[in-house]
């Protein structure tokens, strides 16, 4: 049960994947600008983590070793299919603000990583919480980014005022794509100096 | 579009690294020297040119909405664009594996150079980002597909080389400790953005 319990736990601080890790920062930046696309950019990626690592796991064994990559990027590229009619049906609006990340969800790094190092090898559940928890390490970041980004971008949270509410005015900076990066480098030195033993040589 | 602007703005204002943060997964992996870098720009240009005109070729003739109407009046209304993730990756995947042979048989020194990097590209965000991009730009002919393949391409390329030299210098300098490695390179990335920013808005 610890063992189970490590899984899940270990991806969203120690082994988080986009600051420990640097997988995965490819298609997650660009959604960071507000927090609505955050979120459903991590809870997406969170779905199709966790049910691809599950389905890869549940065939792990029947995938000839030669072209398992192959099959793996099917595996991803129909769940995101899934995703992405889902969003273009209930949520259009949002799915034409992400307009090509959905699609970029297929190369995330996470995704193939985590089929590739923990759903080959172990059983469909702990594969499934695999996925599961690196989805939410990862979501935890872009949300962490994306709240900044909007609160200090345009003053609102999820598209309500806050900031600029007080009359603050908005730093359009931050709104742009370099900000995500460097803000990116703040959360990681903030981490780091909490945890010394993530700190690099 | 007129082909010269395409191309210098897809380089400069479209760039895939700064302004939509595509490949970045192997962009920070593969920055610690400039000669790897090298290797692996050069890789990209190489695949996205030959990648890129091939998916838009499917897209215009298999995709699209109506784009099976050469088959016949039947066909004219069949959409197939659900299907684009899958076939681009597809795409993608078979080519890499294609010219990984091709370059093996044919040209060995490039293929000891470019070494790893070569498979590893099947998995690029910059590649099926730059097809992805095809598509949603709706480009006139393959030309304009070819010519923002390359363009992208080299704009890739250029950011990786310019990281590279930068982090080459950036072992010597005194950084702090929980910044060391990763969280420099994120912030010296930025900081690059900013500077490719002054690009914006240019016309030619």
């Amino acid at each position: 049960m610890s063992k189970l319990k490590e899984t899940v736990l270990n991806p969203i601080f120690k082994g988080n994947p986009i600051t420990v890790l640097i997988l995965g920062i490819c298609s997650s930046l660009a959604v960071t600008v507000e927090l609505k696309g955050a979120c459903v950019m991590a809870l997406s990626v969170t779905i199709v983590t966790a049910v691809s690592s599950l389905i890869c796991s549940i065939i792990r064994k029947t995938i000839p070793n030669r072209v398992r990559i192959i099959v793996q990027l099917v595996v991803v590229a129909l769940m995101v299919i899934l995703v992405d009619q889902v969003l273009k049906a209930f949520a259009f609006a949002v799915s034409k603000q992400l307009s090509v990340y959905i699609g970029l969800i297929i190369t995330n790094c996470i995704v193939m990583g985590r089929i590739e190092a923990f759903a080959l090898g172990n059983k469909p559940i702990p594969s499934f919480l695999d996925g599961l928890a690196n989805g939410l390490g990862y979501g935890l970041i872009l949300i962490i980014v994306a709240f900044f980004r909007e609160l200090l971008g345009s003053g609102t949270l999820f598209g309500i005022p806050v900031l600029s509410a007080i009359g603050y005015t908005n730093n359009g900076l931050m709104i742009l794509p370099p900000m995500a990066l460097i803000l990116l480098g703040c959360v990681v030195w903030v981490q780091r100096s909490i945890d010394k033993t993530l700190q690099e040589k | 579009m007129d082909l010269l602007s395409l191309f210098v703005k897809s380089i400069f204002v479209d760039n895939m690294i700064f302004a939509y943060f595509l490949g970045m997964c192997s962009y920070l992996a593969v920055s610690k020297n400039v000669k790897t870098a090298n290797g692996l720009g050069i890789a990209v240009i190489f695949v996205l040119l030959i990648t890129l005109p091939l998916n838009y070729l499917l897209n215009e003739y298999v995709l699209k909405p109506g784009a099976l109407s050469w088959l016949g009046p039947k066909f004219a209304e069949v959409d197939l664009s659900f299907l684009s993730f899958i076939l681009f990756i597809a795409v993608i995947a078979a080519i890499v594996q294609v010219v990984e042979m091709i370059v093996e048989k044919f040209l060995p020194s490039l293929y000891s150079s470019l070494g790893i990097f070569l498979p590893l590209i099947a998995v690029n965000c910059a590649i099926l980002g730059g097809a992805l991009f095809m598509q949603q730009r709706d480009f006139a002919n393959v030309g304009e597909s070819a010519v923002y393949a390359l363009g992208s391409g080299i704009g890739w390329y250029l950011a990786i080389v310019a990281l590279a030299a930068i982090r080459e210098k950036l072992s010597y300098s005194n950084v702090p400790a929980g910044l060391k490695g990763t969280g420099i390179t994120f912030i010296t990335v930025g900081l690059m953005g900013i500077g490719f920013m002054a690009f914006m808005g240019i016309t030619i």
